[in-house]
């Protein structure tokens, strides 16, 4: 191997390819944010960041952020305000895309980060939800960013906590949703999007030095591929130097 | 005493002598603790997601041993974990529970998983469901539909959320309806607020606005406490009036380690190393000795953190342009 940029430097990166311009985008925390920056950086100038703690940014944070409330998010942020006015703009159908991450992903692409086992006497208690069901149910488009492992990729979900497809095929529908669900589900080994008539994930992209065989093995359903199977380009210097520019400590990508 | 005996229809904020408008709020933490929380009270510690956490109560209720409390919050970062622990809570009404820098809340686990030291009970919800459940909580409505929800298992593990239909729609269109929620007491961290208990706080506020209407009681802890005229000069930057107010405290950064702007950044460190010490319950119990019950205040904490606090003081200087007011 003789690339010249890390695992999380390509997720990164194939993060903000995700992100279009003049797009409102649910940031999130930790890659996305660093994704977002990229983006503004490259391709999407006009993009705005929005962060469900209550700030709304043109320009990314110009100094390090641990999380989302942190000085150098609202320094200079285009709005400071409360939570149920930016993810009342999410209700309210007016966001693009926003970015979650998963401990758990299923075949039709349910997150769940609430409950490992039986609720009532679950397993492995995780934090929970967050404001990631709202953002799985209102924005048009949901990029999904965690690590592939065969326990983290599985057939179906213990606890729906953020919804993809729910059972597959119009299932959102009937549930009340009006659209959306995952477009993107970015690993560390390959880019996952639903395909076909049940939304099922199938294998979009697997990234530089990872084959199909390995990510299959490393996937808990029968992983299918779309037709157009392709590779992840890799990051381009422009994007790259973008990177370098938002992540200056290189606390995210390594 | 100042009696006015008329109902504040935004909520049942009543005028009485228990919240007057020109009586000197300012008491210690321990006074306002051993006064407004009792065991099994709802409590709100911040709503701003991981600023402004009042740690300094939380502490507190440890130290006073409070018990059975429903903590209600979207996120509060370590302090619900920290509750959970010392044995505090018996509820928790919420969205997440865990550590945002570190991952998992440990003591929130073994409580969920083993019941250690206590078992709780959960009421699962997302941020913005809680936050509308609180805004119906803050203008007097019993219930509040969300489309957020659904979807998500939230709706099935969450007894009280009911689905219904859109009963304005000709199709089948399901709603959840949450139910108000109006917690006993919110504490909530200002940068600045005078005696009476009017406040200025300014960056993203999260939810502590409709927590704080919402709740029966409210504490306001200041960083710094300035004269009224401060506070009246700029109106625009008051979140709740001092009228609703219980009780203000003098604290400095009693939102450690959690950051508030303008005046104190993230101890990031802090969360990683309470993380690192509370994996089993004996860490947590050694932790919990260490940096809550072996120290009787807040002051004897700021004196303990020594330097490190004073690496976390914000000392730039960005302040910004003044807003006209003038009437003539």
């Amino acid at each position: 191997m003789s690339n010249n940029y890390s695992t999380q430097e390509l997720m990164i990166i194939a993060a903000a390819r995700e992100i279009n311009d003049y797009e409102r985008i649910f940031v999130g925390m930790r890659l996305p944010i660093t994704a977002y920056g990229v983006a503004r950086l490259t391709h999407a100038p006009n993009a705005v960041g929005l962060f469900e703690s209550g700030v709304c940014r043109y320009e990314p944070a110009k100094n390090m952020l641990y999380t989302m409330c942190d000085g150098p998010n609202q320094l200079g942020a285009a709005w400071t305000t409360g939570l149920i006015q930016i993810m009342g703009l999410l209700s309210g159908g007016r966001v693009h895309a926003g970015f979650i991450g998963g401990a758990e992903i299923d075949r039709f692409g349910n997150i769940n980060t609430s409950y490992i086992g039986d609720v009532d006497d679950p397993e492995v208690k995780l934090p929970g939800s967050g404001g990631a069901p709202d953002i799985a149910a209102m924005a048009e488009r949901l990029i999904i960013i965690m690590n592939h492992q065969k326990h983290r990729l599985v057939h179906k979900v213990d606890y729906i906590t953020s919804p993809g497809f729910l059972d597959g095929g119009d299932a959102r529908r009937r549930s009340g949703l009006a659209g959306g669900g995952p477009s993107a589900v970015i690993t560390d080994r390959a880019i996952l999007r639903p395909f076909g008539p049940d939304n099922e994930l199938h294998l979009a992209a697997y990234h530089p030095n990872h084959t199909i065989t390995e990510i299959m093995e490393n996937t808990g359903w029968d992983l299918k591929s779309v037709p157009d199977l392709y590779e992840t380009p890799s990051p381009t210097p422009t994007e790259l130097e973008a990177l370098h520019v938002i992540d200056k400590d290189g606390f995210w990508r390594n | 005493m100042l009696v006015i005996s008329i109902t504040f229809h935004l909520n049942l904020i009543i005028f009485t002598e228990d919240h007057p408008i020109n009586v000197d709020k300012l008491c210690s933490i321990s006074e306002a603790v051993k006064k407004y929380v009792h065991d099994g009270s709802s409590v709100v510690l911040g709503a701003a997601l991981e600023n402004a956490i009042p740690f300094a109560v939380t502490h507190e209720l440890i130290r006073q041993r409070l018990q059975n409390l429903n903590m209600i919050a979207p996120i509060s970062d370590i302090s619900t974990d920290m509750l959970i622990g010392a044995g505090c809570v018996k509820m928790v009404t919420g969205a997440w529970v865990g550590n945002v820098s570190g991952g998992m809340g440990h003591n929130y686990r073994r409580a969920a998983e083993n019941g250690i030291p206590n078992s709780i009970k959960i009421h699962d919800y997302s941020n913005f469901s809680i936050g509308m459940a609180l805004f119906a909580g803050a203008y007097g409505l019993p219930y509040i539909p969300v489309k957020s929800i659904l979807g998500s298992d939230i709706i099935k593990s969450n007894p009280v959320i009911k689905i219904a239909d859109n009963p304005f729609s000709d199709d089948h269109e399901p709603v959840a309806l949450v139910p108000a929620i109006k917690p006993d007491i919110a504490f909530l961290v200002v940068q600045r607020a005078d005696r009476f208990g009017n406040s200025h706080i300014w960056g993203s506020t999260g939810l502590t606005q409709e927590a704080s209407i919402a709740a029966e009681k409210i504490i306001v802890l200041a960083d710094q406490i300035v004269e009224p005229e401060v506070i009246a000069s700029d109106p625009s930057r008051v979140l709740i009036p001092g009228f609703g107010v219980n009780a203000v405290c003098y604290v400095p950064a009693a939102c450690h380690p959690s950051p508030l702007i303008g005046r104190w950044k993230r101890d990031n460190d802090f969360f990683h190393h309470y993380h690192k010490e509370t994996r089993d319950e004996k860490g947590f119990q050694n932790w919990c000795d260490e940096w809550v019950k072996n120290i009787p205040d807040h002051e004897a904490y700021r004196n303990k953190l020594g330097n490190r606090l004073e690496t976390l003081r914000i000392v730039g200087d960005a302040p910004s342009a003044p807003a006209n007011y003038a009437a003539e």
